[in-house]
């Protein structure tokens, strides 16, 4: 699947992840900011590749600012984000 | 004789006070975030180029970042508080002090000034009333903050008192919180402090479901531990939670008749409804927290100031806080052997400290921790807190919105919480099913140096908390 165009999902309030997504030319390109970094920052980068794998995006940019959310929300964010920026 | 102790400036007072290099001078938090004595007090100390002091503060507020500015010139050398919110404690936290700050709790802090373990040489008094003598109070003035408990200790110990005011009232101030045969000097100002960050104007309960459904769970467990009958007596904190329990006890009481003794603590409109509606006979007043408590304390006969060490010492003969039935606490951490966090956040860096908690926790018959299972992904119970600032064996229950685990040691109240069909699980359990939500979080990194001693309420050391470098 491909990004075609910037898109964005989820919220910065506390317990929610606010994700943007864009087209990359080559691979996959994450950005983490997270207010539990020390805790959970691996993990949340490891589910996110998955995420994306699963979605079959091969080519993004994709920028989170999580405020502490749980992986189911970040899974929903993730995916919302995809279906927008795939832009069909 | 001279007939009143009026100077004309803070300035004076400090220099007549006999203030010097490596002294120790104190404050007290009636005024909270709104405080304007402290920033006031030691920037006329620091233009007068004293240096090295010890600020035995009974909490500081973000308000008091100027005080930061002080550590780094080396006017103040030495912190000792009760609890500091986040914005001072990142700084500590980040290593501007030489020396670790030494937390003391609100009952261990008058214990150490009157056994002179912690001498204090010029006490500072925010008197949102004081008349020319000194006599003050804080029930009346523009910048009215109801009880002032935590600076009388200060008051009768220090070497020399200097009474703040901006509502000079005419001598004899009758209804006086301190009496003017403590009292050295009086300085009048503008303003000591602004209104709107001294007292909340209304404390609300929460709104939140999950919030909601601790405070029921936490209600119901106080019905059925065999505390809840006449005489009873309760403390709560001002949390959104804590006072929606609060609520649900109104209730429960009102509906069975129940009469208790009294409530304690920092006081809440909440808990003057409770006396007002015939909950309590009386409250017991350290520290008032809304425009009601101080409306209340300064009309309602059976609404009484007490001091610090009235209120929680573990040296007095006795102290309101070993009469307690039942304490609602927070916590930051809890862990598996019941021992409560509420120094450091997530990351272990300062934003708070034990004011009361451990006293009460000690004092009371039921301590009761109530907090949800997780904030923002991080579970609230861990295998061992950061920092220990109450002992497990004062906690004896944790309700949580997923259950309530109740400490082994109590097995009365385990008995009864599970004879009510109280959802009761074993605190492993509790910290599983959490971690079946959150993920388990890896662990933190180690700090560094000890920037802080906690120091427990008979003044033994009970934890030291470490740097965390700064972001």
């Amino acid at each position: 699947m491909e990004i075609i165009k910037r898109a964005i999902a989820g919220t910065l309030e506390s317990s929610d992840a606010y994700v943007e997504i864009e087209p990359n030319a080559r691979g996959i390109r994450c950005e983490l900011e997270s207010v539990v970094e020390q805790q959970f920052g691996d993990n949340i980068r490891g589910l996110v590749e998955e995420i994306l794998a699963d979605c079959g995006v091969e080519n993004a940019k994709i920028h989170i600012i999580d405020r502490g959310a749980l992986e189911c929300v970040i899974r929903a964010r993730v995916e919302a984000a995809v279906m927008r920026g795939k832009g069909e | 004789m001279k007939n009143h102790k009026v100077v004309a400036s803070l300035e004076e007072a400090i220099r007549l006070s006999g203030l010097k290099d490596g002294m120790t001078v104190s404050f007290h938090h009636h005024l909270r975030n709104g405080d304007h004595v402290l920033n006031m007090v030691m920037e006329a100390i620091a233009q007068m180029g004293i240096h090295d002091l010890t600020v035995n503060a009974s909490s500081l507020f973000d308000i008091h970042a100027p005080l930061l500015r002080h550590i780094e010139n080396g006017v103040v050398t030495h912190l000792k508080t009760n609890y500091m919110s986040g914005g001072i404690g990142r700084a500590i936290s980040a290593g501007i002090l030489a020396d670790p700050v030494e937390f003391r709790t609100h009952g261990g802090r008058p214990s150490d000034i009157e056994l002179g373990r912690t001498p204090i040489d010029v006490a500072f008094i925010a008197a949102p009333t004081a008349d020319p003598m000194g006599n003050c109070t804080g029930k009346y003035g523009k910048s009215a903050c109801g009880s002032l408990g935590y600076a009388i200790p200060d008051a009768m110990n220090a070497q020399k008192v200097v009474v703040v005011t901006d509502n000079l009232a005419a001598y004899p101030l009758t209804d006086w919180s301190i009496p003017e045969i403590y009292v050295d000097y009086v300085v009048a100002v503008d303003a000591i402090g602004d209104p709107a960050g001294i007292v909340s104007g209304t404390t609300r309960i929460t709104r939140d479901p999950v919030g909601l459904v601790m405070a029921d769970r936490a209600a119901q467990v106080i019905r059925h531990s065999g505390l809840l009958k006449d005489g009873f007596s309760f403390q709560t904190g001002a949390g959104g939670a804590s006072l929606a329990a609060a609520k649900y006890l109104r209730d429960i009481m009102l509906r069975e008749k129940i009469h208790g003794s009294f409530g304690s603590g920092g006081i809440t409109g909440y808990l003057v409804d409770m006396l007002n509606d015939g909950c309590f006979e009386a409250l017991m007043d350290v520290q008032c927290f809304d425009l009601k408590a101080v409306e209340s304390i300064r009309t309602n006969p059976r609404h009484h100031e007490i001091s610090a060490s009235h209120y929680a010492s573990p040296s007095a003969r006795s102290a309101v806080v070993d009469s307690l039935d039942v304490v609602i606490l927070g916590a930051t951490e809890i862990d598996t052997d019941f021992n409560v966090n509420v120094h450091t956040d997530s990351n272990g860096s300062i934003m708070g400290g034990s004011g009361g908690h451990s006293d009460t926790a000690a004092g009371a018959k039921l301590s009761m921790i109530i907090a949800p299972m997780f904030r923002a992904r991080l579970p609230i119970i861990t295998d061992r807190v950061k920092c220990i600032s109450t002992p497990g064996r004062d906690i004896d229950v944790l309700v949580t919105q997923g259950g309530i685990a109740v400490n082994p040691k109590n097995q009365e109240l385990l008995l009864r919480l599970k004879d009510a069909g109280l959802p009761v699980v074993d605190i492993h359990d509790l910290k599983e099913m959490v971690e079946r939500t959150t993920g388990t979080p890896a662990p933190v990194r180690e700090g560094g140096r000890v920037v802080a001693n906690v120091i427990y309420r008979d003044g033994t050391l009970l934890d030291t908390i470490r740097s965390v470098p700064a972001k």
